[in-house]
């Protein structure tokens, strides 16, 4: 095994011990034959054999004694991928207009009608043969290299295909070449066909091509968002601002953002105010506006403000970090969808080499004259038109766009079961509180002059209705009055003295209590009851003076939301723990028929079965932390993402941005991809179990209709290139 | 019919049993591994069967010599892993697998398979 040597850059360095001890540390793991380290240039470079070490045992020794090395950099690994995948790129385009332009001489020297017009020289066999060895031995060397390994391992692939079919038609063409009486001997007119074997090869070789480039735009999700990551963090030291990579920010570090710039890593805002654009990571397209106490994510873009942070996830736990890998680990995972492929196409090959050897068994014992020929030519067609590639690219390539594709729109996708699921789905249970709704009531109904009074009382009491009134009395500017002898009543109110007259604000149950008549306000008490409101009531010196109701307000696009499902024939539940009434009211808002209230968190789950008792598919949309069980429970889960955890195990798609239009999004991401498997699917498999049978020369006893190899190997290239492009078409989809 | 037609018959015949026996029939030899495995890739996975223990965190190296391009990804579909291996660099992976069983993996044309089974 040739020795590699690699030089990386190393961090913490400071003096020239530091360089001894790294180069001990370094020579000392088995396998390393030099390390040599740089001081000026904090680099190392290091001669090993990669078989016995690895990056990891690299890093290992460094971080030993006490540095960094920076060999695991993904972005750095991101770079010498491309390197190396351009390069093969160019070596192959260089082997195509070869092969190709060869091959076409050749043609021209050979195909009848054409040859008639060639200069002589092309017509000749041995000038045809001498063209034909580059492109079989330099050319179509890759598909030998891949077949020699592979048969040591008793597999077969398509190199191994390629190689026996082009080998076949070149071997006899040299013969026909080399010994033409020896062919006329059989009774065979000797005509080589190096144009078979040549074109075949720059045919293949064009199509792989295309196919290379068109599969890199596959993986592009994962390139774009490892992309958005900030390079460098502005962190505060000692009073100064200090420009530092950002793998070198720790947590707590104090960070200062400008406007126009990438916030570097997930935090919360200490000081200032701005405008923040998160699309990049969550999807959503209107900038949010942040400020002090706010969380902002790492990689997203500072629009308008100035302001400081403290770092509270760094490296692998920030957001961005965490939906990279989801993201990596989805695309990683098969779909149930793909195990009939699997399972076919890991007999194909053989089956067609099978079928290869039968073909010209067939010819040469029942086919008509020169049954030789045709046995040999319409053998190499079936081993050039059998196409296992595409039925490897169908499933993959589809499910790699389309959970890149939710991930720039904020829908994580966990795995291909998830994404494959997901387009069955025929009810949808929405949890209310948090999900339909934004979870925290708000004032909704002021009835009477009495909103002064109620928040300079409530401004005293901790209840989530009273936050929800001051913050009605502080949005409109409203003076609090001093209250004195405040006396919170549990279960009914509050009641205290403001500008010496008594006041009490509380529920039905505390106005029965006190004798207070509310008779005048009884219709309008029970019209905002009926809307799922819950009401207070403000009385001064025992007489009634007005209302309150409050209420959890829905989200702006519930309605949007639950409508489109609707559309889709999908049915909506909403499954909450409120009481009937107040669920029916939000329920009638939002056009959902069938309401499950007053259902205790711990029985979600077993309301979940139930509906799938019923034969239903269910997704279950909460925000996957109260609900775990019940989204664990629903054929697929759906949590509406908080703050900047993504990591929810119980959910099969997570989203970010919490819009519920995101749901419909999700479910006809999954409609789409899985549009696009089966239609990959069918045509992989059908240009196979249609074409193989033609390549045999099935409709020759019919229609005397035989499969030119040359036609053949352009419809094995197409195939592969139509699968991989029609999985990119998913990007076209507009979410 | 002909002797050379018998002939042809006789041996395409043989053929088609030769190619089922050698690619359908063969046995691999499963190696047994506790905490480390260097897998070489070449023309498929070698040792292409290992078998490791459950619930206890196994690294495997991945050295791919074999420039073909359908193998310089591996696939770990039940491990959720997909891993690009560059030529000539030892790529590892951890796993720990919770259940018994038989979990193939692949290239990512899923042309070239091995086996990984949990006992």
């Amino acid at each position: 095994m040739a020795e590699v040597k690699k030089t990386f850059p190393i961090k913490g360095m400071h003096c020239a011990s530091c360089v001894r001890v790294l180069e001990k540390s370094l020579s000392r793991l088995e396998g390393v034959s030099s390390a040599v380290v740089n001081l000026a240039t904090e680099q190392a470079s290091v001669s090993y054999d990669p078989q016995k070490v690895s990056d990891a045992d690299l890093t290992s020794a460094v971080a030993n004694v006490g540095y960094k090395a920076g060999l695991e950099s993904e972005l750095k690994t991101e770079d010498e991928q491309r390197q190396e995948k351009q390069k093969q790129l160019y070596d192959l385009r260089n082997k195509v207009i070869v092969s190709l332009f060869l091959g076409a001489l050749i043609l021209w020297g050979s195909f009848p009608g054409l040859m008639d017009i060639a200069p002589p020289l092309l017509t000749n066999s041995w000038v045809q043969l001498l063209l034909a060895i580059p492109v079989q031995f330099w050319a179509g060397w890759e598909f030998y290299r891949a077949t020699i390994p592979a048969l040591r391992h008793r597999t077969a692939n398509m190199d191994t295909l390629v190689a026996i079919g082009t080998t076949v038609a070149f071997s006899y063409s040299a013969v026909v070449t080399i010994f033409p009486q020896l062919v006329e001997s059989i009774g065979v007119k000797p005509e080589p066909y190096f144009d078979v074997s040549t074109i075949i090869i720059g045919l293949i070789l064009l199509g792989r091509y295309f196919e290379a480039k068109a599969k890199a735009g596959t993986s592009e999700a994962i390139k774009k968002l490892i992309g958005l990551q900030a390079k460098t963090a502005r962190v505060l030291r000692d009073g100064k601002e200090v420009d530092i990579p950002i793998d070198q920010v720790v947590i707590g570090n104090v960070i200062r953002v400008r406007p126009g710039e990438k916030i570097p890593v997930d935090g919360e805002i200490l000081e200032g105010e701005s405008s923040i654009d998160e699309s990049m990571v969550t999807g959503e397209s209107m900038p949010v506006d942040k400020t002090k106490g706010d969380t902002v994510i790492g990689a997203t873009l500072n629009k308008t403000g100035t302001f400081l942070y403290k770092a509270t996830k760094v490296g692998a736990d920030t957001m961005l970090s965490q939906i990279i890998k989801l993201v990596a680990e989805a695309q990683a995972s098969k779909a149930p969808i793909q195990r009939l492929a699997d399972l076919i196409s890991s007999y194909f090959v053989p089956a067609v080499l099978m079928l290869a050897i039968a073909t010209f068994v067939v010819w040469y014992v029942v086919g008509p004259a020169p049954s030789f020929l045709y046995g040999l030519l319409n053998m190499v067609a079936v081993l050039i038109i059998a196409c296992p590639c595409a039925m490897g690219l169908a499933t993959p390539t589809a499910i790699m766009v389309g959970t890149g594709k939710g991930a720039e729109h904020g829908i994580l996708i966990k795995d291909a079961q998830s994404l494959e699921t997901a387009h069955k789905v025929n009810t949808v249970i929405f949890d209310k509180t948090g999900t339909l709704t934004n979870g925290k009531p708000v004032v909704t109904d002021v009835v009477g002059d009495v909103l002064q009074l109620a928040a300079s009382l409530e401004k005293g009491s901790e209840h989530s209705l009273a936050e929800a009134i001051v913050s009605k009395s502080e949005s409109e500017g409203v003076k609090l009055l001093k209250v004195s002898k405040f006396k919170a009543i549990p279960g009914y109110g509050v009641e205290g003295m403001i500008n010496e007259k008594k006041v009490i604000l509380g529920n039905l149950r505390l106005m029965e209590r006190e004798k207070i008549d509310i008779s005048h306000e009884r219709g309008r008490l029970a019209r905002l009851q009926e809307e799922g409101k819950t009401v207070v009531i403000l009385a001064v010196n025992s007489k009634a003076a007005g209302l309150i109701a409050i209420a959890d307000t829905l989200k702006e696009t519930a309605k949007k939301g639950v409508e489109k499902l609707q559309d889709m024939g999908i049915d909506v539940v909403m499954i909450t723990g409120d009481n009937q009434k107040t669920a029916n009211a939000i329920a009638k808002q939002v056009g959902i028929k069938r309401v499950l209230a007053e259902v205790l968190p711990d029985q979600k789950e077993a309301e979940v079965k139930k509906i799938q008792q019923e034969g239903r598919k269910v997704a279950m949309v909460g925000d996957g932390i109260n609900d775990a069980p019940a989204l664990a429970a629903a054929d697929i889960g759906i949590a509406m993402g908080s703050g900047t955890d993504v990591a929810m195990e119980s959910a099969g798609i997570t989203l970010i941005n919490k819009d519920l239009a995101s749901v419909v999004s999700a479910i006809e991401l999954s409609k789409k991809t899985m549009r696009t498997i089966k239609m990959n699917l069918f045509w992989a498999f059908g240009y196979n179990i249609i074409l193989i049978p033609v390549a045999m020369g099935i409709l020759y006893p019919f229609f005397h209709l035989l499969l030119n190899p040359i036609f053949a190997s352009v419809a094995m290239a197409s195939s592969s290139i139509s699968v991989v492009s029609n999985s990119l078409l998913l990007k076209r989809y507009k979410i | 019919m002909s002797t050379d037609k018998i002939l042809v018959a006789t041996l395409g015949l043989v053929g088609i049993i030769f190619t089922f026996w050698f690619f359908l029939m063969k046995r691999e030899k499963e190696v047994s591994v506790e905490n480390e495995v260097d897998i070489t890739v070449s023309g498929g996975y070698s040792p292409e069967v290992i078998s490791i223990p459950k619930g206890k965190t196994t690294k495997i190296n991945f050295l791919r010599t074999d420039p073909t391009d359908c193998l310089s990804e591996v696939v770990l579909a039940d491990f959720k892993i997909r891993k690009t291996l560059p030529l000539n660099q030892k790529v590892s992976v951890e796993i720990t697998p919770q259940k018994v069983g038989e979990y193939a993996y692949s290239c990512s044309m899923n042309m070239y398979h091995g086996k990984i089974i949990v006992k």
